[in-house]
């Protein structure tokens, strides 16, 4: 390649004298090389899209043929035997649940604490705050299991014990003796924390944009600081915090090492959510995938297949309602 | 100067600091706010204290059960007190304010305490054997051939996802097409992907095909990659569309061709932002566990070769000695937890660091061009 920059006293003299200067650049053809290398990089991303897809799906299938519809609507899993049975309501249900209760347990105050930074913070506090969750945010999920399973597992199985020793009368308490670890609803809690920061962050993120003149405008007709959030920044902010809240949502669906840490899996459904048992799809996969036989591996595929899809599913439509949510980097 | 102020007769200041200011009478209906909330709160500390004190509790579950009581008891009768004096409206306002502030403070209660938790229980192990838990192997007691583990898998992914996603970034943000709508739309679905699939995915085409001997720590470092690729070309692009289009449009007239536009104009421009995107691709793929699970396998011993052969992993790592029964190994995992937090945080403060720069800052070294333009 020659210099791309030519002197213009060059142009000058190609260009015949009467006539202006043809504004028409052709790429070069180094240009259409580097177009090519981007389109290639691109359909890389596709490529490997495309094939979890497939290899999910054709290894998933084997399962599928074998069991019917069964595979959903059956909770009886037996991986092994000779005749095996591939009934993965429980796991479902289970993982339903999971990410249903951290939903609950995450979400208000995921969103309070968003309010908090961006409208009743201190001003000097909010960057260190900003900091703190987007920091929070990516710490990995190991540390949310272990630290739910030898500190929070025990604190919560103490006043869960007492509860069910005073207030019997709620139907999820049966039995007093037990000792409430290894529950769907343990797991929902840590994994619940664990979605705090990345919910908080895209919340926060959407309600720092509500234009700052109609806020004040709230509170010069004399409005209280609360009629403020309800009558301007949650109408605001609403698709925000709703795709926020989506992707808290996948996280929780797929989070595998924290509830594989905490759970005492037992792939049947189990009502009874504070006490141990239940099941849960990623979970699952990475407890027994490597120790069974290939049918089985096949079921699991499946199970990985429903959840793949489902996640997928919920990351479009949550970029459908937000817009694109910002990462925040700075 | 002073002198010639105080000669001088001005009428009087609206605000003079020094005028001795009228005293507050308080009359009993007219308690300041401080007082009203106080008084609320001791209040319900010592219904709270009594009711607790009927029922015999261990002391842990009392202080959360008291917590509970006191903060719904500070609820109702500040609510009331306010409502009576100021009217629903304002109540309402100062009901939100305490809720809000309780609710942020349970989001970061647990986190912190986590945090702090793991610096305690693992800063102990770590620093009780200080250089050999990190040099030696697992069978020793140590985290060594965990830490080459992660460094290498880790490594090799960045190796590939960098070139690809900056590619990829540079394809989102530089040219529109259908194309690259759809791409754009896949790398935005794909960041949720869960990293248990990403494992059984690179399961399934890497180690499963290559029979028994198929666990390495390069088929971890795919699966890595799946997983850190989307993050970092959603990071790059966002970051690549803060560059001007002026300065690109001023490239092009110059008669640059877009190659160059991109790779000499656009890219250095942002490179503090865009290291901060790779930085973060990183930071996720040191601390994803579930992908390597079925990939790298995990391995007591070291194996500096990640062609071939199991090979451990931080998290990895640290997982299994969660599971295992004997305390120790426990106490070990919260060791590997607490390196890991710590080379998390380097790589997050590093981002901040550079984050801090501003766009299109100039480089330290200048270099002078190599021939100079001659204008007519």
């Amino acid at each position: 390649m020659t210099s791309a920059l030519r002197s213009p006293s060059e142009a000058i003299e190609e260009a015949p004298s009467e006539t202006p200067l043809a504004l028409r650049r052709a790429s070069t053809g180094h240009d259409r090389i580097f177009l090519g290398i981007l389109y290639g990089a691109s359909a890389i991303v596709l490529l490997i899209i495309s094939g979890i897809l497939l290899f999910l799906a054709w290894n998933g299938w084997p399962a599928l043929h074998y069991s019917g519809l069964h595979i959903i609507t059956s909770q009886h899993y037996a991986p092994t035997g000779t005749h095996p049975s591939f009934g993965l309501l429980g796991v479902l249900v289970g993982t339903i649940s999971i990410a249903v209760i951290a939903l609950l347990v995450g979400v208000p105050i995921a969103v309070s604490a968003a309010l908090m930074i961006n409208e009743y913070a201190p001003r000097k506090i909010r960057r260190v705050l900003t900091s703190l969750v987007d920091l929070l945010a990516v710490l990995p999920s190991l540390l949310y299991g272990l630290w739910g399973h030898i500190v929070l597992s025990p604190e919560v199985s103490n006043i869960l014990v007492w509860l069910s020793h005073h207030a019997d009368f709620f139907p999820l308490f049966r039995d007093p003796e037990l000792e409430y670890v290894g529950s769907i609803f343990l797991c929902g809690l840590v994994v619940g924390i664990m979605i705090i920061p990345i919910v908080t962050s895209v919340s926060r993120e959407v309600m720092s944009q509500v234009p700052r003149d109609t806020c004040e405008a709230a509170l010069a007709l004399g409005g209280t600081r609360w009629g403020m959030v309800t009558d301007v920044i949650l109408p605001f902010a609403k698709n925000g915090i709703v795709g926020g809240i989506l992707l808290g949502l996948a996280r929780a669906l797929g989070e595998t090492v924290a509830v594989l840490i905490i759970l005492s899996q037992t792939n049947v459904i189990q009502w009874h959510i504070l006490e141990p048992g239940g099941g849960d799809i990623p979970a699952l996969i990475a407890n027994l995938f490597v120790s069974v036989p290939h049918l089985a591996k096949s079921s699991m595929t499946f199970a990985g297949l429903l959840l793949f899809v489902t996640i997928f599913v919920l990351n479009l439509i949550a970029r459908r309602i937000v817009g694109r949510p910002k990462v925040s980097i700075a | 100067m002073t002198s010639l102020l105080e000669t001088e007769r001005s009428p009087a200041p609206l605000f003079d600091p020094d005028r001795p200011r009228p005293r507050a009478h308080w009359a009993p209906g007219q308690l300041p706010e401080l007082f009203g909330s106080l008084g609320a709160s001791a209040a319900v500390v010592a219904v709270a204290f009594t009711v607790g004190g009927l029922f015999t509790l261990s002391i842990r579950t009392m202080l959360f059960g008291e917590l509970v009581c006191v903060m719904i008891g500070f609820l109702l009768i500040f609510g009331i007190l306010t409502a009576l004096r100021h009217g629903p409206i304002v109540a309402k306002d100062r009901l939100a304010t305490v809720g809000i502030w309780v609710g942020a403070s349970i989001a970061l209660f647990p986190l912190v305490q986590m945090v702090l938790s793991v610096i305690g229980h693992g800063g102990s192990v770590v620093f009780e054997h200080f250089p050999d838990f990190l040099t030696h192997d697992r069978v020793d007691n140590g985290m060594g051939n965990a830490i080459i583990g992660t460094f290498e898998q880790v490594g090799l992914a960045t190796f590939y996802t960098v070139p690809i996603s900056l590619l990829t970034a540079t394809f989102l943000s530089e040219t529109s097409s259908a194309f690259s709508r759809i791409v754009r739309t896949i790398v935005d679905a794909m960041m949720g992907t869960p990293s248990i699939i990403a494992g059984l995915f690179v399961y399934l085409i890497w180690v499963q095909p290559k029979g028994t001997n198929g666990y390495s720590g390069f088929a971890a470092s795919l699966a890595l990659a799946v997983l850190m690729l989307p993050l970092m070309i959603r990071t790059a692009e966002e970051v690549i569309r803060v560059v001007p289009g002026s300065l690109r449009e001023a490239a092009l007239a110059l008669g640059a061709p877009r190659w160059k536009v991109s790779l000499r104009i656009v890219l250095p421009t942002v490179r503090s932002g865009l290291l901060t995107a790779m930085i973060l691709g990183v930071a996720l793929g040191v601390g994803e566990t579930a992908p390597t699970l079925f990939t790298a396998h995990g391995s007591e011993v070291y194996n500096f070769n990640p062609f071939s052969g199991v090979q451990a992993n931080l998290p990895l790592q640290a997982f299994q000695l969660i599971q295992s029964p004997s305390p120790d190994l426990v106490r070990q995992a919260w060791g590997g937890a607490f390196i890991l937090v710590f080379m998390i945080l380097g790589l997050f403060t590093a981002t901040r660091i550079l984050s801090r720069q501003r766009v299109g800052a100039p480089r330290r070294r200048f270099r002078r061009p190599r021939k100079e333009v001659e204008l007519p």
